[in-house]
């Protein structure tokens, strides 16, 4: 089987690799698949104030189009808020880095990761934001 | 980028002297080597014994005791199905390994369902068979052991000539595949105690779909119920008209082998622990996969650690290896054999398999740990597992999100 040429451009020259600071509040982290599996990808996304995803990073333990799909997830939330990062599809990942079905399992590797990124940011805004009246100050 | 070719246990190329031997009886002796009444025939039949006695040199055997096949999976099966068959009056329990090749595992599964009893060893985590194992799977009606001579993913050699002693004295037919072994290392079924022998002529520099099965004539003289039936070519055992080119260039083939393996195995072996070497010194968390004193010279199992095996074939280039990773097969289950050694599947995944061959050379080898090393580094750089290691995490610790 072989890649295709934008597999090979991300494997070559993979963007945004790198890891942000994952105790800051508002940076969020997903980490998906295990390494028995053969697949363990790190998903990174800073926000700003308006929940706009500003930067993003990955690491990914992976095939190669393993590691394309998550350096193609990393460019495409950048500039993106939480919601309209929530509409990336894996079969847009497919679409764009003709992925062979036997590596459709890539992309939605990908798409999980950015999803338990976003979940895990939203989940510290909330607790950091002041609690409804009632609530018991911390 | 120059192309490396390191998968010489999956196939070899045909050596330029095999093809030659070879390519008369493509062209003037064409004949059937079963035509008894014309010259043709004659010629033909006359190149297919002497193959005969070419093979049956490597492994100390009589020329008598070789049956041509369509290469080791027919082989193992005829020897497997064949001794299943005619002995199964005699019982039904059959010994065999949990990291033998496909080829003997499906036949054994195959006989399972016809309501044979098969037992299936544990290898050591070196990939060997234990003889305390075998001693106590023995059976009163265990009429079969087949063990693998060497393990095609790591280069293991089994206690061969003990299981054969073992065999002899519980009465009990031994098959041994020796695809990998043939020509790499010494064969000898007397001094080994070997019934049955599968070779294959691919995998020793000869043409593709040709190979031969050993099967002992004397002491005991092993019989075989055939799998393909016709015109009794072949003892009988295996009809079908011989591909005598074919033929001819097994023999070829495994006479090179003879002559060549005192100065090629050495060869080899140097050029093998020269990659070792290499890699060792260049990257840290390395390992080797299987037996580091019984093993063939040409094999060479690696697992880098936090790295996956496909990715890395993507990172080295034209470098023709294998992986023990799920990716790269179409099954996308990481290496029976490699979980088979109870490792755990990270390491599966991030192995590589590197068998060196007649037409490595020096060169290659060098060019090959340059490429592999700065592979490594470039996917240790974007590993999570890595980063998480070297941040003194414990990796078996981790709950993971499995997919």
């Amino acid at each position: 089987m072989a890649y295709s040429d934008k597999i090979i451009d991300h494997y070559q020259n993979p963007r945004n690799v790198g890891s942000l600071d994952g105790n800051a509040r508002n940076v969020g982290t997903g980490i998906v698949g295990a390494p028995e599996c053969g697949d363990v990808m790190k998903l990174q996304i800073q926000v700003d104030e308006q929940d706009r995803i500003v930067d993003a990073k990955f690491k990914t333990f992976g095939c190669g189009s393993a590691i394309a799909s998550s350096s193609l997830a990393t460019e495409w939330v950048k500039g993106r808020t939480l919601d309209e990062a929530l509409q990336i599809k894996n079969t847009d990942i497919v679409q764009e880095l003709a992925l062979p079905p036997v590596k459709i399992h890539c992309s939605v590797l990908a798409e999980d990761a950015v999803r338990a990124a976003i979940a895990d940011v939203k989940q510290k805004k909330e607790q950091a934001s002041p609690r409804p009246a009632g609530a018991a100050a911390r | 980028m120059r192309s490396i070719y390191l998968d010489n246990n999956a196939t070899t190329p045909v050596d330029p002297r095999v093809l030659d031997a070879m390519l008369p009886y493509f062209r003037e002796h064409f004949g059937n080597a079963a035509s008894r009444n014309h010259r043709y025939g004659w010629v033909a039949e006359e190149a297919v014994e002497k193959a005969r006695e070419q093979v049956a040199g490597v492994i100390g055997a009589s020329s008598k005791e070789i049956i041509w096949t369509s290469g080791s999976t027919e082989g193992n099966n005829t020897a497997i199905l064949g001794v299943a068959r005619m002995y199964a009056d005699k019982g039904r329990h059959i010994i065999t390994c949990r990291i033998e090749h496909k080829a003997v595992i499906d036949p054994c599964k195959f006989l399972e369902s016809e309501g044979f009893e098969v037992t299936w060893l544990e290898p050591d985590r070196s990939g060997r068979v234990r003889m305390e194992d075998l001693r106590q799977a023995m059976r009163d009606d265990t009429i079969l052991v087949s063990l693998m001579f060497a393990n095609n993913e790591l280069g293991t050699i089994n206690p061969i000539a003990e299981i054969g002693a073992l065999c002899k004295e519980r009465g009990v037919i031994f098959h041994t595949d020796a695809t990998q072994a043939f020509g790499k290392v010494p064969i000898d079924v007397e001094a080994m105690g070997i019934d049955l022998l599968t070779l294959s002529a691919h995998k020793m520099y000869g043409p593709k779909g040709v190979g031969a099965l050993y099967v002992r004539r004397k002491k005991p003289r092993v019989r075989l119920q055939p799998i393909i039936h016709g015109g009794g070519h072949e003892r009988g055992m295996r009809s079908g008209t011989l591909n005598v080119p074919g033929i001819v260039g097994c023999g070829a083939a495994a006479e090179l082998c003879r002559k060549e393996m005192p100065t090629e195995s050495v060869r080899i072996a140097r050029l093998r622990d020269r990659l070792w070497a290499g890699l060792s010194e260049h990257l840290t968390d390395v390992s080797i996969n299987g037996n580091l004193e019984h093993r063939l010279p040409n094999t060479l199992n690696v697992s880098f650690l936090y790295v996956e095996g496909e990715s890395m074939m993507m990172g080295m280039g034209d470098i023709a290896v294998s992986s023990g990773s799920a990716c790269t097969s179409a099954s996308l289950e990481p290496s029976y054999v490699l979980k088979g050694l109870g490792l755990g599947d990270d390491l599966a995944h991030s192995s590589i398999r590197f068998s060196l061959g007649r037409f490595t050379t020096q060169e290659d080898i060098d060019e090959t740990i340059k490429r592999v090393v700065s592979a490594v580094n470039h996917l240790r750089e974007m590993s999570p597992l890595y980063e998480m290691a070297q941040q003194g995490i414990d990796l078996s610790k981790v709950q993971w999100q499995r997919h």
